[in-house]
């Protein structure tokens, strides 16, 4: 393992055009100036709530959507605006896992044919040939190799899900970009795909981007984790910080409003007030100051810079961030009751994370 | 858990095939062996077959379960909602003394919003998107005060949107759905289906489609709506930690059967069916090793058109065997369990339910 | 809104894996939905009975000149000796007999049967190679307009537009003559084929657009979803996006407007050739044959029954037969 990232993403964004007729009349910022790294075989969390751009950057990142502006790097190539020709042999490399297991598969076409279309697109005929191929990759995610017959509408949910993971290991890819994987599978079939997807992870030795919402799922898949915020990485570290450590105040509140099965009744939390504000037209300095409970006048004036802290493991862009004794923050009184237990739960910290992280903030 | 085997006598709730729970005199909802089977091309589904339960004002029940557990469809039964030419609905269920089943359309509408409400996972596809918001929720209160003037009707629809903290709820009324966030819109549905005091709420999968940071805030709002109105609730969801924060108690539901039922503490801290040890278990938790595995249930929900025979969940059940040939050929009865109103229907006996419970699923110490 | 939301999540909930729990009741070969297509057609009984009489009306005109020898007359043979003095048939009905089935036609004495069957062959003819060509086109803009997207679009939606707005009959009535005038002269003996061919032209010029948009907007729908994105993040061409992943999920629309659109032209040619602007007289064709039976409505009924019954017949089949394609192609659309 190198130290040199596999991913290098710097200043990405995407912007996009309201229009109204022929007239641009404002602007989407869904994802506005993204810095982070991702190193062979890692994972790396994407959280944030709907409308903080986490999809429409896993999209940027397997080129499905043109970046408006930043550079992409993949194992050392720009490939930012590589045109179809160029980016064919990163394609290889590079694969996606989506959300919807329905409309995911071409309900048309035999599973068989699913898992060998990034074969047969790109011309490569594995030893063996195509068939023993696919079958391979079919027991490989824990599915019968005899269905390659078989139509995706004779699939659960969850066979639908490994199916499309079939297809993204199709041609051995170094780092998968997955899209919300397990949330539209019943919750005995999650825990199902998380736990393939992370003996995957291991033996093939994949990175992974993995998008999501739920904090919990992440948790159990990342090595890292970056939060966003309205199209911005509001903190940004590896697991145990983000879980036990956190120092956005964004970060704490998602964090607290998880119900979590252990926990009866309804616990001492953070309520953020208000829904996300739209893109069209986010707050000025920092987008989370119309949600947070500690926003000052230098909050609507400043941006916070994301800046690392405690030996450059965790950034977080805040100009108020959580120090280590939390009762000590100027809290109101609602707020006051963080003494959650995400919070106070002790592990090792940085386990399994080989990365030292170079955040760059820009 | 510990000593009752199955029908310990003297027990006031253990008759078998069900009923009675404590309080089921004042029971606002009583639904006593509710069984709805659909005539379809493929043959007939029975996608409720034989669940009881009982749901006072100010408590909220938590009805759990997958895809295809009948969850969703029982809710329907109890609002009337079935396409009565192709549903077959026997058993008993009573609102507030009034027997839905069997009760003819115009009277069961009468009794829907007025007594009885449903809120949706879908806002949007709930709400007319050609109508302002404050004009449906109007309109959902003249139906049942056709007495009220429009302008009474309006004041009580943005009584209703400031009530459910919507903010600045006069220029709100004239706005239309797609006007409104996803978590605005779920509100404006509560607002809607509280403007005329129902007694008794149904809300299926309600933050599903949120945010975790505005499902919090709606699961507040409808604890608060509870405590101000006294109303009884049943929560639909797949979410044990929604259902741990908000329930009072569980009905877990699977291939249409109830499979345990017990106050939330019974259910969630001291479950007694194997399956509902492994939705336990295979959720991702905030606490305890993220390394560990999850550990989830093999193989895959039921289809209702094709259930297993005997106990549904045999197939899945890493305790199949334990019970013999019985899990394949008879259907377990939901029997009393351990606690006083603690019920489950697994032909495993306390003891061995207990054993396999301290061996295998605590160890995890995934449910604590 | 007969189908409320509630049905659709009680149906959700029923619908499940049917794969867990009968593994072995299935073979391994899986049914596609072509297939499955295929067995709620055979199940509907309106398909059936139309798709037979289909099937029957194809064979009669593609085995005219076969049925020409059996039967012994030709299209063009007259029988100027089975007509009284004013040009009427003798007999009952317009002269049916044993040898003259539908009777003969009043004034030149053609046998109305064989007509009527090689009538059948040109207005079949007629009807599918419009269909496949307008069909053709269609799918070939529509598909690039609704894929591609931007300027391209913008082109081919406006000459969509550009064609709508032409008014189909006067030009037709304009075009034709001056097109065989400039092909044959003033004088020139019209082929039989050249007359067939300008009235497809015809067709095939006008009646692309409802295609092309039905798949420009099949296409559009598809375009975002998510197996669609997947090809292209592995890569995938243009060829590969549209004809591998895009046009199977659209041939069900594309069938049922093909077959809505083969009776629309049966009409259509039948409806030209009354007019005069279709077929000559010598192409044997059901619009040419009730334009003459209609001199003869008081005199000679049975000579504008039996083309009039034919071309109903046949519209109203394949009509019903597009309904029911439809309904076992997307069973959601029936209610």
């Amino acid at each position: 393992m190198t130290d040199e990232p596999l991913l290098r993403v710097r200043g990405l964004s995407k912007h996009f055009p309201v229009r109204q007729g022929l007239r641009a009349t404002g602007l989407v910022r869904a994802v506005d100036g993204l810095d982070f790294d991702v190193r062979p075989g890692e994972t790396l969390g994407l959280v944030g709530e709907s409308g903080c751009g986490k999809t429409t950057t896993g999209r940027m990142l397997v080129r499905l959507l043109e970046p408006t502006s930043g550079s992409i790097e993949f194992d050392g190539r720009d490939i930012t605006h590589a045109g179809r020709r160029e980016l064919r042999p990163l394609r290889q490399e590079l694969q996606i896992i989506f959300q919807d297991p329905y409309a995911s598969l071409n309900p048309r076409h035999t599973v068989g044919r699913i898992v060998a279309m990034p074969l047969q697109v790109n011309g490569i005929k594995p030893p063996g040939g195509i068939k023993a191929r696919v079958q391979e990759l079919l027991e490989l995610v824990g599915l019968n190799p005899e269905h390659y017959n078989r139509y995706p509408h004779e699939f659960s949910g969850g066979q639908r899900q490994r199916i499309g993971i079939a297809r993204a290991l199709a041609l051995r890819p170094k780092l998968i970009v997955a899209d919300e994987p397990v949330s539209a599978l019943d919750v005995s079939i999650q825990a199902q795909v998380v736990n393939l997807l992370r003996d995957l992870q291991r033996e093939l030795g994949l990175a992974f981007v993995f998008i999501a919402h739920d904090l919990a799922v992440v948790r159990h898949f990342c090595q890292r984790v970056a939060v966003m915020y309205l199209g911005r990485i509001v903190e940004i570290g590896d697991r145990a910080d983000i879980y036990e450590r956190p120092q956005h105040p964004y970060t704490r509140a998602l964090l607290s409003a998880i119900p979590d099965v252990t926990q009866l009744g309804p616990a001492g939390r953070i309520r953020l007030t208000g829904d996300v504000p739209t893109p069209l037209d986010p707050p000025s300095g920092c987008r989370f100051r119309t949600r947070c409970w500690k926003a000052q006048d230098i909050c609507a004036t400043e941006e916070p810079a994301l800046v690392p802290r405690d030996g450059g493991r965790q950034a977080t862009a805040c100009h108020f961030p959580e120090g280590e004794a939390v009762s000590t923050s100027p809290e109101p009184a609602g707020a006051g009751l963080v003494a959650d237990a995400a919070v106070v739960a002790a592990e090792p910290a940085g386990r399994g994370v080989q990365a030292n992280v170079e955040e760059v903030s820009s | 858990m510990d000593s009752s085997e199955p029908l310990p006598s003297g027990e006031p709730d253990d008759r078998p095939a069900v009923p009675a729970q404590r309080s089921d005199q004042d029971a606002y909802l009583r639904v006593d062996d509710l069984r709805v089977r659909f005539d379809t091309e493929d043959g007939v589904v029975r996608a409720v077959d034989g669940v009881s339960f009982a749901v006072e004002r100010g408590h909220t029940l938590g009805i759990v379960g997958e895809s295809g557990s009948g969850k969703s469809v029982t809710s329907l039964a109890i609002l009337g909602l079935h396409d009565p030419k192709r549903t077959t609905i026997t058993g008993e269920i009573s609102v507030g003394g009034r027997q839905v089943v069997g009760l003819a359309d115009e009277e069961v509408r009468r009794l829907r919003g007025r007594d009885m409400a449903m809120i949706f996972q879908d806002p949007l596809s709930a709400l007319h998107p050609y109508y302002t918001v404050g004009r449906q929720i109007a309109e959902a209160y003249r139906v049942h005060h056709p007495k009220a003037s429009r302008r009474e009707a309006r004041q009580r629809a943005v009584d209703m949107l400031d009530r459910v903290g919507i903010p600045q709820p006069a220029r709100r009324f004239d706005q239309y759905p797609h006007e409104f966030s996803g978590g605005m819109r779920q509100r404006a549905m509560i607002a809607m289906s509280l403007v005329n005091d129902p007694a008794l709420l149904i809300a299926d999968e309600p933050t599903t489609a949120l945010d975790v940071t505005v499902q919090a805030q709606i699961l507040d709002l409808l604890a608060d709506l509870q405590a101000e109105f006294h109303s009884a609730i049943i929560l639909i969801t797949h979410d044990l930690g929604v259902v741990g924060q908000v329930a009072d108690d569980v009905l877990v539901m699977y291939g249409g059967r109830a499979v345990e039922r017990g106050s939330v503490e019974q259910v969630l801290r001291a479950p007694q069916h194997p399956y509902t040890w492994g939705l336990l278990s295979s959720v991702p938790s905030l606490h305890g090793d993220a390394d560990a595995d999850l550990v989830p249930i093999p193989g895959n929900p039921p289809s209702l058109i094709n259930l297993p025979s005997g106990c549904a969940f045999h197939p899945r059940c890493r305790y199949a065997d334990r019970a013999g040939s019985r899990s394949r050929t008879e259907v377990p009865e939901l029997r009393a369990a351990g606690a006083d109103g603690h019920l489950v229907a697994c032909h495993l006996s306390a003891d061995e339910r207990a054993a396999f419970y301290a061996e295998d699923i605590a160890r995890v110490g995934v449910a604590v | 809104m007969s189908l409320s939301p509630v049905e659709g999540v009680a149906l959700a909930e029923i619908e499940s894996d049917p794969d867990a729990s009968t593994p072995a009741a299935k073979g391994v070969v899986g049914r596609s939905p072509g297939q499955l297509a295929w067995l709620r057609l055979r199940r509907d009984r309106t398909a059936v009975v139309s798709g037979v009489l289909l099937v029957f009306f194809l064979l009669l005109g593609l085995a005219a000149p076969l049925i020409e020898m059996v039967y012994g007359i030709g299209p063009r043979e007259q029988f100027q000796n089975l007509l009284d003095g004013f040009g009427m048939p003798l007999g009952y009905a317009g002269g049916v007999t044993g040898e003259h089935w539908f009777g003969l036609e009043p004034g030149l004495g053609r046998d109305i049967f064989i007509r009527l069957i090689y009538g059948l062959r040109t207005s079949l003819f007629i009807a599918f190679a419009a269909a496949l060509i307008t069909a053709t086109i269609g799918v070939v803009l529509g598909a690039l307009a609704g894929y591609l997207g931007g300027w391209l679009d913008a082109v081919i939606n406006w000459i969509t537009d550009l064609t709508l707005a032409m008014p189909f009959l006067i030009i037709a009535l304009a075009l034709t003559p001056t097109i065989t005038l400039r092909f044959y002269g003033e004088r020139g003996q019209v082929s039989s084929a050249f007359g067939v061919g300008v009235l497809i032209a015809v067709f095939a010029i006008f009646g692309w657009t409802s295609t092309a948009r039905l798949v420009r907007g099949q296409v559009i729908a598809l375009r975002e979803r998510e197996f669609v994105e997947a090809a292209r993040a592995s890569g995938a061409g243009l060829g590969h996006m549209l004809f591998r992943q895009l046009l199977p999920n659209i041939w069900a629309p594309i069938l049922v407007s093909f077959s809505l659109a083969v009776p629309q032209f049966i009409t259509s040619e039948a409806a030209l050739s009354f007019i005069g602007v279709g077929l000559s007289d010598e192409t044997p064709s059901f619009g040419r044959m009730i334009y003459r039976s209609l001199d003869f409505l008081q005199t000679d009924p049975a000579y504008v029954f039996f083309p009039g019954i034919m071309i109903f017949a046949l519209v109203f089949a394949f009509n019903l037969f597009g309904d029911a394609l439809r309904d076992a192609l997307d069973p959601k659309s029936s209610r």
